[in-house]
């Protein structure tokens, strides 16, 4: 283990989290050694399920009512492990504090944002609340949020992800704390937010000269960010050192995993005499936004005028953040909403058919969905989920048909056939994903249309479901359209790569065009914000 | 927001008109009327009575006069108390029904309410469990057992209280009367506010003002209990329409003279005029009970607002 020394603000010794639960009893974390020195950052790496949040939540004091600890958490000589809350809130708040994963529900709703950042300040520094709310303009101004006086009096449903965040670091700023602890403050943001997050916190720990304890799943922030990492993995501590000695030289088998988890390769080209599958001309959707009695409609074009063809083999990725249009476009061309312009499917005119129509033709185009967990219905089993599709579609197969090709579909996707008839909690994140890559192969699909499909997985899954699907699409023949923030997985996977911002392309071309030499700054911005973390590693490799 | 009151006052207008026009001929259809007694009255009896009250001329007359009349305000002759009109009736009423109904409510918020966040604060506990299990005989039990069973205890036995009467509202006499009617509506409050409580309390925000070290009072009332009131506020707004308009059992058993009974009388002696009477009184309340429910939302959660 690493060796404390005087400069040591917060150590956790031999720390042991288990939880209670109906089915017995779960060692999230089997006796774990950290500690930061002031004014270093230390980040605690692991795929979900690896015990990095519940260490910190346990130091903390937040865990569930069913955990239990043991070990010591020491805070200037004193463990702070197991003390009574009313003890435990001297410190947290004020001397350690934290920054959550989830910056949409952090924050109270009913509130406005002044009155929380004014909250510990008037709890531990005494302050009345309106130089409590003073000096949250000031932390405000300190988080750069733009419009501080107006947004003080705002709540957190009129602010995004991103302005939410920087009000949770200046929230954990409030008190002059010695430790602040970010349990992956960046993952549900984008990649621009992300980084400019990130540059947020180096920049005021340099000026504020706290210890910061990062948790995150994403190696690339860990180099971007940390003087001395952590692995973690099942509950354990596997690998400590020097970030840069961890990324050059690792030593665990599962560190060096992680390090290997990024997708590589390059698809390889369709040859020029493919026919082309699917078209678009310019495609345009608009969501008509509420608006009072009486007042001019407020339409938002979500689509707007975007055209593209795809020829039989090839895959289209489409990029963009949150709120660019690149899902909404995924669901106009599968007809799924109402829009304008004009989609061609195997030379046959798509748009403007009816529900019935449409249904002969769905079997040949697919969707596959971003969240694993949500869109498998929890009351059938996998068998009856992947062959569900074969009852619209095939009518004429015997149950006992349909069974042998669900299991076909699953031995497609790498999975034991005999788990078919379990139910989809039974399974992991990625292990559902690949169900629902075999529920849309079952029916041997021309077109799939990919919405976010690896997003929600750990990367080292990420990276196996990338395999299957180009697996996948090199044995079927299959086309993609392939819709993703992660530029890293777009690029391994795509032929062609469109940029989307306020519903427009903003620049389309080969993916080693788009992605060797951006032509627009806002897909410079994108791919900075995302690879410069690659190219570092890269660099130090 | 007073654009939104009023257009909520006025969209009822027409709710009112139906309400008014569904009940007026449904009532009529019920076989038998106001003076069909079980010795028949003579016949010129029964003409002249017909007469005074109009209901010698065809329905739709009848119909367009009560509607006139309704909106002046003025709910008619009662058929039945023969020397009181339905506004007098409701002058006398209807004012101890709410007294009545209001106190029951504010105490089921309270003690209710209260149950219900100490039942959550101590999830899957013994105190839990009571509480729970109270709440469940709080509701299965019906008010006409739990009502006797009181008056026989603290009336009889132990003459601590008057075992029925109004007496002009005195404390004493309303005691009674309050609890039974407040009982099954603490155990639903509980229940509410504690479901509820327990998913504010996992909440990621309450974690945020843990993680910030703020006080017990304002982790648990401040940032998790305002969340958690919503779902109670949206069930007491029709609970208190119920409960301020009478209740028939409370009333007859304690020999209170509320509305509740005119429910009753007026159904079974088909007093046209009563039975309109109560229902557009109880339609009037469910529709301010409604709107001072979006109200009290819109006051307790800024993500609604009305402007």
């Amino acid at each position: 283990m690493t060796n404390e020394n005087n400069k040591t603000v917060l150590s956790i010794r031999d720390l042991k989290v288990e939880f209670t639960t109906a089915t017995g009893t779960v060692n999230a974390v089997r006796g774990v050694d950290i500690h930061v020195e002031a004014g270093e950052t230390v980040a605690i790496v692991g795929e979900s399920g690896s015990g990095k949040s519940q260490t910190m939540m346990a130091a903390m004091g937040l865990l569930a009512s069913n955990g239990r600890t043991q070990g010591e958490v020491v805070y200037e000589d004193r463990n702070i492990l197991g003390l009574p809350i009313s003890k435990l809130n001297d410190i947290r708040g004020k001397k350690i504090t934290m920054i959550f994963q989830e910056p949409m529900t952090s924050l109270d709703p009913l509130y406005t944002i002044g009155r929380q950042l004014a909250e510990p300040m008037v709890v531990h520094g005494g302050l009345s609340w309106r130089k409590a709310k003073a000096k949250a303009l000031d932390l405000l101004k300190l988080v750069n949020i733009p419009e501080p006086e107006r947004k003080i009096k705002a709540y957190p449903y009129e602010m995004s992800g991103g302005q939410r965040q920087r009000v949770m670091i200046a929230m954990a700023l409030a008190n002059d704390p010695d430790v602040l602890i970010a349990d992956e403050p960046t993952t549900a943001l984008d990649v621009t937010t992300q980084a400019q997050i990130l540059d947020l916190l180096r920049d005021l720990q340099k000026r504020l000269g706290m210890a910061v304890i990062f948790i995150t799943h994403d190696l690339g922030i860990v180099r971007r960010i940390s003087d001395r990492v952590y692995v973690m993995k099942t509950g354990e501590v596997v690998e400590s050192g020097e970030t840069a000695r961890i990324f050059t030289q690792p030593e665990h088998p599962y560190t060096k995993m992680l390090l290997d988890a990024e997708p590589t390769g390059h698809k390889l080209p369709v040859p020029e005499s493919a026919p082309v599958l699917l078209e678009a001309q310019k495609v345009e959707v608009e969501f008509e936004l509420d608006s009072g009695f009486l007042q001019p409609k407020h339409v938002l074009r979500a689509v707007d005028s975007i055209s593209f063809s795809l020829r039989k083999g090839q895959t289209l990725g489409i990029v963009g953040e949150s709120g660019s249009g690149k899902s909404t476009l995924g669901r106009a061309v599968l007809n799924l909403l109402p829009a304008g312009g004009r989609v061609v499917f195997h030379g046959q005119q798509i748009s403007g058919l009816d529900r019935t129509a449409m249904r002969a033709i769905r079997k040949d185009m697919q969707l596959i969905f971003q969240d694993p967990f949500g869109s498998l219905s929890p009351r059938m089993t996998v068998g009856q989920i992947i062959s569900e599709g074969l009852l619209v579609h095939e009518p004429s197969l015997s149950a006992k048909d349909r069974d042998l090709r669900a299991c076909q579909a699953l031995e497609e996707v790498s999975l034991d056939p005999v788990m078919r008839n379990r139910y989809p909690h039974e399974f992991s994140g990625g292990q559902r994903q690949r169900i629902a890559i075999a529920r849309t192969m079952v029916l041997k699909p021309e077109l799939v249309v990919l919405d976010e499909p690896t997003s929600a997985l750990d990367r080292t899954i990420q990276k196996q479901v990338v395999e299957l699907l180009r697996n996948l699409q090199t044995a079927n023949d299959l086309t993609y359209l392939f819709i993703s923030h992660d530029l890293a997985v777009v690029r391994a996977l795509s032929d062609t790569v469109m940029v989307m911002q306020h519903g427009k392309v903003v620049e389309a071309g080969t993916a080693d065009a788009i992605f060797e030499a951006p032509k627009q700054d806002y897909t410079r911005e994108l791919i900075g914000a995302a690879m410069l973390t690659q190219q570092q590693m890269m660099e130090t490799a | 927001m007073h654009r939104y009151v009023l257009g909520r006052l006025l969209s009822a207008i027409p709710t009112l008109f139906l309400i008014v026009t569904i009940s007026f001929f449904l009532i009529r259809i019920a076989p038998g009327g106001p003076f069909d007694l079980e010795r028949p009255l003579e016949a010129k009896v029964m003409e002249n009575l017909n007469k005074i009250y109009h209901l010698d001329e065809p329905l739709w007359n009848q119909y367009l006069l009560y509607l006139k009349s309704i909106v002046q305000l003025d709910f008619g002759p009662s058929f039945y108390f023969r020397d009181f009109s339905i506004n007098e009736l409701f002058a006398q009423s209807l004012p101890i029904s709410i007294q009545l109904g209001l106190t029951a409510l504010c105490l089921a918020l309270v003690v209710g309410g209260t149950l219900g966040v100490i039942a959550a604060l101590r999830q899957n506990q013994a105190t839990d469990y009571t509480v729970m299990a109270a709440a469940t005989l709080g509701v299965t039990i019906p008010n006409f057992v739990v009502a006797p069973i009181l008056t026989l205890i603290l009336g009889v036995w132990l003459g601590w209280l008057p075992v029925g009467g109004w007496n002009g509202g005195a404390f004493v006499n309303v005691i009674l009367p309050v609890v039974t009617l407040a009982l099954p509506q603490i155990a639903v409050v509980a229940r509410l506010t504690r479901g509820s409580m327990i998913e504010a309390l996992r909440s990621n925000h309450v974690r945020t003002a843990r993680a910030y070290g703020l006080t017990g009072y304002m982790v648990i009332v401040v940032h998790a209990l305002r969340g958690a009131i919503l779902p109670v506020v949206s069930y007491l707004g029709p609970a208190a329409a119920a409960l301020l308009t009478g209740s028939v059992v409370i009333e007859t058993i304690f020999g209170i003279p509320g509305i509740g009974r005119y429910f009753v009388q007026g159904a079974l002696n088909r007093d046209y005029t009563l039975v309109m009477g109560t229902v557009v009184v109880v339609a009037c309340f469910v529709i301010l009970f409604n709107l001072i429910v979006d109200l009290l939302y819109a006051l307790l959660d800024p993500r609604v607002r009305y402007d």
